[in-house]
């Protein structure tokens, strides 16, 4: 006989859609929240208009998040450029080169450097960063590369230490972990025969790397950037206490900037008009599109290359 | 015809993660310009046997050879030979067609770029030469920027042997280069490995008795790590000196 369908079962897959939904409500919901809290924003200034907006002053209620916006992009990508290539050769070294007994000892330590809170960086980065940036690199790279035409332009001023390099050096040793144990993962998905073949017509260690597990693993490595990209462009904390929270567009390296998490962090507490308290608003869906985006690409590229990796 | 003695292992032994005796004092001798099979039940080191000509078990920690083998004069194993020049003398091809992420030329020209041949006409000229002899340029003369994955998994496997005779081995090594291929697949490479005997020294290991009886010049047997009989192959395949190889060729077990 057959038997009518177990009620428990029925409750079970109710519980896990209901909790997965959740997700999906909430995303949404927050996505609402900041389209209606910021309208009066955007209807002001009009969307566009307020992202390429330099401006940010209270006193004469004209808000503009260019500023934080390029604030974010500077350090976002100046982070991914020191932090690439260290966490690639970490990477390289976890997987091809270092002998087992190393690999777990150094894998538990990027682990840990991704579990130290963000308001540790940022304590650290004050307290411990900043002074050694502002003594002994600022002026150095103020002396040797100073000089050189455009390139000079980044290192004029003087070296503070809470400032755009300092910000960014921070959020590079954040994001090296995640780089680093993504781009692990990719590189372990080259078949090892395939790297075999290349030893087999007489390659090093080296030209493996670049030849074979490189290539083949690209994608994954550069889906690992982006997350990092995603992790990097929403970091408060550590970035707060560094950069000096100054709107400014300066190209000086050396200079206080604000980026669009900091402005947040500081200056909510100080949103007294109803159009200041919408700019924020405003400022943080232009922060949640950004994410988005660079999250949307991430996934895409991990799914290209998990599938490419399977044929 | 005089049989000249191309490769020699003497007293070969070989152990996996420091202890697991995996070839067990074993003798064999490939001659030069000719076929050797090397047959017997999965697990016997067969494979392993054939990865001590161009270490590849250096790759992997703890791995430990005891014993000799010779090649043009000197010990392989010894620990002042240039394990990647090494390789370039002796080419290997793997059981599953293995292409690199790159272009059918490029997989060809890989092992000479990395000899240091930079010189566009040369490389053009020896890549079709490799492509020619792996009897497949056929095929792919007008592919040769498409990615190597393109091709199916017999061209694929022809593809590699042309990448291996590219920097014109001494000796080349076949891992069941078979075994992931249909049976037209598997007579083309067949037929191909018996003409490349013309210029280098081969080894196979095979699973599949047929084939060493077909293309084999001469045939090594083993099992649990030992060489049990090495004989010319009509002779291993009609009057077997010993019971075991008698057995498993006319497959009362493995």
């Amino acid at each position: 006989m057959i038997q009518k369908r177990n009620p428990i079962d029925l409750l079970f897959s109710v519980i896990t859609a209901g909790a997965s939904f959740m997700v999906i409500l909430l995303v949404i919901g927050i996505f609402a929240v900041l389209m209606k809290e910021s309208s009066l924003s955007i209807e002001r200034f009009g969307f566009i208009k307020f992202i390429i907006t330099n401006e940010w002053n209270p006193v004469t209620e004209v808000f503009g998040a260019a500023a934080s916006i390029f604030g974010t992009m500077v350090t976002t990508a100046i982070a991914l450029m020191i932090a690439i290539p260290i966490a690639i050769g970490i990477a390289i070294f976890v997987t091809e080169i270092a002998p087992d007994f190393m690999k777990g000892p150094i894998g538990a330590a990027i682990e840990l450097l991704a579990a130290i809170p963000s308001i540790i960086y940022g304590m650290w980065g004050l307290f411990t960063l900043a002074p050694i940036m502002s003594k002994y690199i600022e002026p150095q790279l103020q002396k040797y590369l100073g000089n050189i035409p455009l390139l000079g332009a980044l290192f004029e001023g003087t070296p503070m230490g809470i400032d755009l390099l300092t910000a960014s050096v921070i959020l590079s040793i954040m994001i090296i972990p995640f780089t680093a144990s993504i781009s692990r993962d990719a590189f372990n998905l080259t078949p090892s025969v395939v790297k075999e073949s290349a030893y087999a017509v007489g390659a090093t260690q080296w030209e493996v790397v670049r030849d074979v597990v490189l290539p083949y693993s690209k994608m994954g490595v550069f889906g690992g950037i982006v997350l990092s990209l995603g992790r990097a462009l929403g970091e408060t904390m550590a970035v707060a206490f560094v950069l000096g929270n100054n709107h400014q567009i300066t190209a000086s390296l050396f200079n206080a900037a604000a980026t669009i998490t900091v402005t947040l962090a500081n200056e909510f507490t100080e949103a007294d008009k109803d159009v200041y308290l919408s700019s924020l608003f405003h400022l943080a869906l232009v922060l949640f599109m950004m994410s988005f985006i660079v999250l949307a690409a991430a996934k895409f590229l991990l799914f290209k290359a998990e599938r490419r990796s399977n044929v | 015809m005089a049989e000249i003695v191309d490769i020699e292992a003497k007293g070969l032994n070989f152990y996996y993660s420091g202890n697991v005796h995996a070839i067990k004092d074993v003798n064999i001798s490939a001659y030069k310009k000719k076929v050797t099979a090397l047959i017997g039940p999965s697990g016997c080191g067969k494979t392993t046997l054939l990865r001590c000509y161009n270490r590849m078990h250096d790759l992997y920690p703890k791995n430990r050879y005891e014993g000799e083998v010779i090649f043009e004069g000197r010990n392989i194993l010894g620990k002042d030979i240039d394990i990647i020049s090494l390789r370039s003398r002796i080419g290997m091809v793997f059981q599953k067609p293995t292409p690199f992420p790159m272009s059918v030329f490029d997989n060809i020209a890989y092992g000479l770029r990395l000899k240091g041949i930079k010189n566009r006409g040369e490389l053009s000229e020896r890549v079709e030469k490799a492509l020619r002899n792996a009897a497949i340029w056929d095929e792919v003369f007008g592919k040769l920027n498409v990615s190597a994955y393109e091709l199916s998994g017999g061209q694929q496997q022809r593809l590699c042997i042309a990448r291996a005779l590219a920097v014109e081995p001494e000796i080349i090594l076949f891992d069941e280069p078979t075994s992931a291929l249909d049976p037209i697949s598997t007579g083309k490479i067949e037929e191909l490995i018996v003409e490349l005997k013309k210029n280098v020294t081969i080894i196979i290991v095979t699973h599949n008795m047929q084939q060493a009886a077909r293309i084999s010049d001469w045939t090594g047997f083993m099992m649990l790590g030992e060489l049990i009989e090495f004989d010319k192959t009509e002779k291993m395949f009609t009057a077997p000196n010993e019971k075991l190889t008698e057995d498993y060729i006319t497959g009362r077990f493995g």
